[in-house]
């Protein structure tokens, strides 16, 4: 297989800088759009590679970007694109290594998206611990400012844009598009109702597009080698590559860059390495901490957004979570869910207060203080909080995912720990 | 109109309204806690959620908020579907969660949204068995207490404070289930407007500190429909009363008016009520200087025995209802009869009636104020002297943000999405004052300069209104800023004590080409604008002429006014020791009392009914919440019976209020419109009185057995169409006589929407109060000369300084007015504070002809050249007299106020000994 993202990305080898990035082919694709493309047929280009946001959602890339009002339908005054590099989801480190080890790549899918919607000021907003990412990108920035790629009339196109790294404060939330923006202004991280969308009132007011940093990274690569080959990466339904990662209890736990479509078992035993001798796999969460279980059945799935949203769960960020029969389902949910409360921005009262009860819930079960009703409790706060509409923004029913779906096929687990009074994972009376 | 479905009900709708302003205006029960009819929706709380289907073969439909779902034509939904109803309760047992269920001790149980909330959706056992989370409640200044356990996050308290009113230090900290709303730490509270967060909270935590010291149940309070008394923008108030007491003031709505928010003096300022300096007894001076009590006839015998063909001269009040001050005028003629102005607010009061008859622009009610696109204040800190409008003009300056919402399709309620759409875009103001005032921080452009300049300033405007060049772009800016807007409104008022400004104020108006333009003035006192409407006709006196002839009257009565806030004390010490007997009749110990012979206890607004003329021209009715205490009576009846016992030929005829009304209606074609601001003394509502006392009143037969074990007869009102009693409807008759309000199973100051005719807009009962005065509209006749004052080194223009807390003369008396409004003060620059090596908290001497006070120095960061400020209506400042020159100077013996520690504080740092050694807690 081509790497396309990762293609200057080797384990031991030094991260790239400009000179490397260029040699590499890097650039390419700001100097052919600037010098020969419009924006509108860059935008073509994207829309027409099938690229879908690499955040979670899997929103069409192209489709969003089409919300931005261009030219006579937008007041004068400034438009923004925004890197969401606040990569905070259960499991989840493949942007983390997009930008430490190829920070440049992403500079540059960020220079030609914001030249398709003609932003001129735009923000990477990255989460604050990831203190040698922002330092590389700062660095980056300086050749990018040096080279006459960032700044005023770029490549003598006329093209004006300045880029900022903006560290963030810390809160999952933040990873929500518009409490990004909220937090970006300075306020409380709050997601914002929609709508209206960000792509026509967002940072400040204005026409604001927010892209993952792993979406922003296959730009160049799209607008270099055009939409065709882009859509002929995939091998199952979706096009391109994606960053898939496997955390938990494997044999080699990791980050690789493997078609669209590659099916789950396969990056689980070729690129996992399998389970742990001993280990058996009992379920695995496949998009994060915030997707649906799926178990030994789906394992030959192909890991694409439709196919795995068919089979109940999410493709969400890729990055698998794996749970063992040796590890308490319920303890991982009760881990989950305890995330998940704590990260609430306290905004709508289903999240901010529905979580801690399910957590207590929960406590209660693990614990050996279960009792049968609670499961019965616990299928009604699913029904409450777990619904999309019912909450404010999508953390929530994120959260519960784990939960309804452990629910469904860990039933049995709930039940020892009630019907025992203690968890049996612990009690040496295991699986 | 467009049309919804609910629950098989066909809803007409307006357009542009969310569907639970929709299902609330069609009286359907839809529960919530984060919305605000003036505050618009944030869909936080998620309590009004409702079922929305598709179309007709949708089955299943989806939860929505009724609060942020526009009401599209053919819309179809459900608030009875069992995911809505179970979903409503879900939400409310997890704000349970944390909620201490401490109702019982709370002082919002009774008449609390969140208790009417969890009734309505029926959530009675919660399954939730974990601990509850506690915080620590904060010291926010003597008006508002903090219970933050109670909290269930709404967040209106922020919004309210920080987006409505422009509070800077409260708001939402931390995240998840430890949100907590405060300040950042413990401190008095800076908005003039917090007292709000008490009715706006839908529980407990904020509270009414005040009415914590001497609490009860909104079930035993009697309320009375009345009129604010602090200043002259007329609120509607309904005060509490228990126990002869009046323990709290809550906002009464009037759509017009003040609507949903009154101010902190409004609220907390009638303290003094309450005061054991209250007079109860009328006296008769004796020769030691002390009074001794006689009964009311006894007082009235010997004043008719002083007045008896002698010559009486009387002095009126801006504070006085105009009943009583036309019942005096009548009582002794007009010629004998002075306003009880002082002599520069009659001119200033004389002409701003006069400009609001006959100017080029409306004179706006509150809510015309708030449709303001662009402002234009002369002089005045909007804030300080007529507080409520200074609420609304934060609301105006935000019609920009509601015309970008617009443009983007964004319903108006939208509220959080059309702040982020505006961010700090907003519809222009322009500020010209000799100080900072509290709306510089809303206002696109500030000048600073001294009045005599801000009146050149604002005719300046007006030249370059009709095109002349004025060599001054501030000026051709903020003309050119009135001319682009579709609303434009002129602000000025009379605080500036300066005759000048308010001429170019009229100048500006008229000048205006816009048929919407408004011009409104800030004056004085609760009935400044209705006086100066009554000697309009140029018959009576000023203070001073009056002092002239003072030796050739034989007595003089004086209507609630203490003269020596109105001229300085060598004047009035001439007038009322001039030989002529003194008759007073006021409710509290004041200077001009003591100089008195004979003191009539004149009820308080409380007490007594009345009508009022507010800056708008509106006159409004007040009625008594209880009826008078002791031997008081309310001044308009002491007068008449004074009238009685003189046999005044006029008066002695009138046999009632209603008859007043009616006199003094004829008295002046001012005045025509008086007989229609509230209904008769006959009204009757389904043939009852209205009840002043809620349906659940409780204790009526033992309240008073600390007494007397004999049941009192219920007090009985002859005057008006309200009753003491529990027996009759409050439901929809007129405003003006809408005590309280109170709805099945709304028990909450909510219940206010079953009032209105439809969600923000007035109540059923209509708007209360006449408007008096409306302009011909033939242009304003004055003058644009100028007299500038030369300035000898060492000498400042003294510009006075209302306050919110401090410059009323009653709510002054209540303790924790007084508390907040702090030391009698001197506002100078940084520059004048180096020159004269002085800093904040420091004294100076101020020197005014042969006046002198210390007052303590405040530094401004805005002062205009040559301007110094001082704390107008202060005890410590009496005497000072705006406009004239001062001199300054550092004052040796002035001693710095340490850094004192409020109340409570004091206690906390009581040493507590218990854990093995001493410390502080």
């Amino acid at each position: 297989m081509e790497k396309v993202l990762t293609r200057n990305i080797e384990p031991g080898k030094a991260p790239t800088d400009m000179t490397a990035y260029e040699a590499n082919g890097g650039y390419q694709g700001l100097h052919k759009a600037l010098t020969s493309m419009s924006s509108l047929e860059c935008r073509e280009v994207v829309s027409a590679s099938n690229l879908r946001g690499r955040g979670g959602a899997g929103f069409p890339t192209g489709m969003k970007w089409s919300f931005v009002p261009m030219d006579d339908k937008c007041t004068p005054g400034h438009k923004y694109l925004v890197c969401n590099a606040d990569e905070m989801e259960p499991g989840a480190f493949k942007d983390r290594l997009l930008m430490e080890y190829d920070p440049h790549q992403l500079i540059e899918g960020m220079i030609l998206s914001a030249y398709c919607i003609g932003a001129d000021l735009s923000y990477i907003f990255i989460r604050g611990e990831y203190v040698v990412a922002i330092d590389r990108l700062r660095q980056a920035l300086k050749e990018c400012y040096a080279k006459g790629y960032l700044g005023d009339n770029i490549l003598g196109s006329g093209f004006k844009l300045d880029m900022y790294v903006h560290p963030s404060a810390g809160r999952y939330i933040c990873g929500e598009e518009t409490a990004l923006i909220n937090a970006l202004e300075g306020k409380r991280a709050n997601p914002r109702a929609k709508p209206p969308f960000p792509q026509v009132s967002g940072l400040w007011g204005r026409p604001t597009i927010v892209n993952n940093v792993e979406t922003l990274c296959n730009i160049p690569h799209i607008i270099d080698r055009g939409a065709d080959w882009f859509k002929s990466l995939g091998v199952g339904e979706d096009a391109g590559t994606k960053m898939f990662g496997v955390s938990g209890r494997v044999k080699t736990p990791g980050c690789w860059e493997l078609p669209m479509g590659t099916p789950i078992r396969e990056i689980l035993e070729n690129h996992a390495g399998g389970m742990q001798d001993g280990l058996q796999l009992k379920g695995f969460l496949p998009g994060g901490g915030s997707t649906d279980f799926l178990t030994h059945e789906h394992l030959d799935l192909a890991m694409d957004y439709n196919v795995i949203g068919k089979a109940g769960s999410r493709m969400g960020t890729g990055t698998m979570i794996i749970l063992d029969d040796q590890t308490c389902p319920v303890g991982m949910v009760l881990n989950l869910i305890r995330f998940f409360a704590h990260e609430s921005c306290g905004f709508c009262t289903p999240c901010r207060d529905g979580l801690p009860w399910t957590r207590q819930v929960l406590e209660d079960i693990e614990q050996g203080r279960g009792k049968t009703e609670d499961l019965d409790t616990l299928e009604y706060q699913i029904n409450y909080i777990g619904a999309i509409g019912n909450t404010h923004c999508a953390l929530a029913p994120g959260a519960m995912e784990p939960l309804q779906s452990a629910l469904k096929y860990f039933r049995d687990d709930f039940e020892r720990h009630i019907s025992g009074g203690c968890c049996p994972y612990h009690s040496g009376k295991g699986a | 109109m467009p049309m919804i479905n609910v629950d098989g009900q066909e809803i007409e709708v307006k357009k542009g309204e969310n569907i639970l302003e929709a299902c609330l205006n069609a009286g359907l029960d839809l529960p919530y806690f984060c919305w605000h009819p003036s505050m618009g929706s944030i869909g936080s709380c998620r309590q009004c959620a409702l079922v929305q289907y598709q179309n007709e073969e949708d089955t299943r439909g989806r939860i929505v908020m009724g609060c942020m779902t526009p009401a599209s034509d053919g819309a179809r939904f459900s608030l009875k579907a069992e995911n809505a109803t179970q979903f409503r309760e879900a939400v409310v047992e997890s704000l349970m969660l944390n909620h201490p269920h401490d109702c019982p001790v709370c002082a919002e149980g009774g008449e609390c949204h969140l208790q009417d909330m969890t009734v309505m959706v029926g959530h009675r056992d919660r399954r939730y068995t974990g601990k509850k989370n506690t915080y620590r409640n904060q010291y926010l200044g003597p008006l508002i207490h903090h219970e933050m356990n109670r909290c269930i996050a709404c967040y209106r308290c922020e919004r309210y404070y920080r987006d409505y009113a422009g509070g800077k230090d409260l708001g939402a900290q931390a995240s998840h289930d430890h949100l907590y709303f405060g300040r950042h730490e413990e401190g008095i509270l800076e908005s003039e407007f917090s007292g709000n967060l008490v009715e706006v909270c839908p529980t407990g935590v904020f509270t009414d500190k005040p009415f914590l010291k001497q609490y009860s149940r909104k079930w035993d309070l009697q309320s009375a429909p009345s009129i604010c008394q602090g200043c002259a923008v007329g609120c509607n108030i309904a005060p509490g009363e228990r126990y002869g007491k009046v323990k709290r003031v809550h906002n009464r709505y009037n759509h017009d008016v003040n609507g949903y928010f009154i101010c902190d003096r409004g609220r907390f300022g009638s303290g003094y009520l309450n005061s054991d300096l209250r007079l109860d007894y009328a006296g008769i001076k004796n020769p030691d200087g002390s009074f001794f009590a006689v009964h009311q006839q006894q007082a009235l015998n010997t004043a008719a025995d002083w007045m008896a063909g002698k010559k009486v001269a009387a002095i009126g009040s801006p504070r006085a209802s105009l009943e009583a001050n036309y019942l005096l005028r009548e009582l002794v003629g007009s010629k004998n009869f002075a306003p009880g102005f002082s002599d520069q607010e009659a001119d200033l009061m004389d002409s701003i009636a006069n400009i609001l008859q006959t100017s080029m622009s409306i004179n706006p009610s509150v809510k015309q104020i708030e449709t303001a696109d662009a402002i234009l204040i002369l002089g005045e800190d909007v804030t300080n002297t007529a507080p409520r409008v200074a609420l609304a003009l934060r609301q105006s300056v935000r019609n920009k943000a509601f015309e970008l919402a617009e443009q983007m399709g964004l319903p108006p309620w939208q509220d959080a999405a059309i702040r982020n759409l505006a961010q700090d875009q907003r519809s222009p103001m322009t500020i010209v004052s000799a100080m900072n005032t509290r709306l510089d921080d809303v206002a696109s452009a500030c000048v600073s300069l001294a009045p005599d300049d801000i009146a050149a300033f604002g005719h300046a405007v007006a030249a370059a209104l009709v095109g002349e060049i004025t060599n001054n772009p501030q000026a051709d800016a903020a003309a050119q800023m009135l001319k682009m807007a579709k609303n434009p409104l002129i602000v000025s008022g009379s605080s500036m004590a300066h005759q000048g400004v308010i001429n170019s104020a009229a100048a500006v108006a008229d000048a205006l080409s816009q048929t919407t333009s408004m011009l409104s003035f800030c004056v004085p006192e609760c009935n400044s604008l209705g006086l100066a409407m009554m000697v309009a006709d140029g018959a009576s006196s000023h203070l001073k002429a009056l002092v002239k002839r003072a030796a050739k009257i034989d007595a003089l009565i004086v209507l609630e006014n203490d003269l020596y806030r109105r001229g300085d004390k060598a004047l009035i010490d001439q007038l009322l020791a001039g030989g002529a007997k003194v008759i007073t009749l006021d409710m509290y110990e004041n200077g001009t009392l003591d100089q008195s012979d004979l003191v009539m206890a004149a009820a308080s607004y409380a007490e007594s009914q009345g009508t009022l003329v507010s800056s708008e021209g509106r006159a409004q009715r007040f009625y008594p919440v209880q009826s008078p205490a002791s031997e008081r009576l309310p001044s308009w009846e002491w007068l008449l019976r004074l009238a009685k016992a003189t046999e005044h030929k006029k008066l002695s005829k009138i046999e009632n209020f209603d008859q007043i009304v009616t006199a003094c209606a004829k008295s002046s074609p001012l005045f025509t419109k008086l007989v229609d601001v509230a209904p008769l003394n006959s009204f009757r509502d389904r043939g009852s009185k209205i009840p002043r006392q809620t349906h659940r009143y409780s204790g009526r037969t033992a309240m008073n057995s600390g007494v007397s074990v004999h049941e009192p007869q219920q007090a009985q009102d002859h005057e008006s169409p309200l009753s003491f009693s529990m027996e009759g409807l409050n439901r929809d008759q007129p405003a003006s006589l809408t005590p309280f309000v109170w709805a099945p199973g709304w028990n909450s100051n909510q219940s206010l929407q079953k009032f209105q005719s439809e969600v923000d807009g007035p109540l059923k009962g209509g708007s209360s109060g006449v408007r008096l005065i409306s302009s011909s509209q033939t242009g304003a006749d004055i003058s644009s000369q100028i007299t500038q004052i030369s300035l000898k080194p060492h000498q400042w223009h003294l510009v006075p300084m209302e306050q919110v807390h401090g410059s009323d003369e009653l709510s002054a008396h209540t303790e924790e007015i007084s508390e907040l409004a702090g030391r009698g003060f001197i506002a100078i620059g940084k520059k004048v504070a180096e020159k004269l090596a002085v800093t904040e908290g420091d004294g100076l001497l101020v020197k005014q002809d042969d006046i002198e006070c210390s007052l303590e120095v405040r530094i401004l960061s805005r002062v205009a050249k040559n301007c110094i400020g001082y704390s107008a209506g202060y005890a410590e400042a009496r005497g000072l007299v705006a406009g004239r020159l001062v001199s300054l100077q550092v004052d040796k013996t002035w001693q710095r106020s340490g850094p004192e520690m409020i109340a409570s504080d004091k206690a906390a740092f009581q040493p507590v000994v218990g854990d093995g050694g001493t410390r502080n807690v």
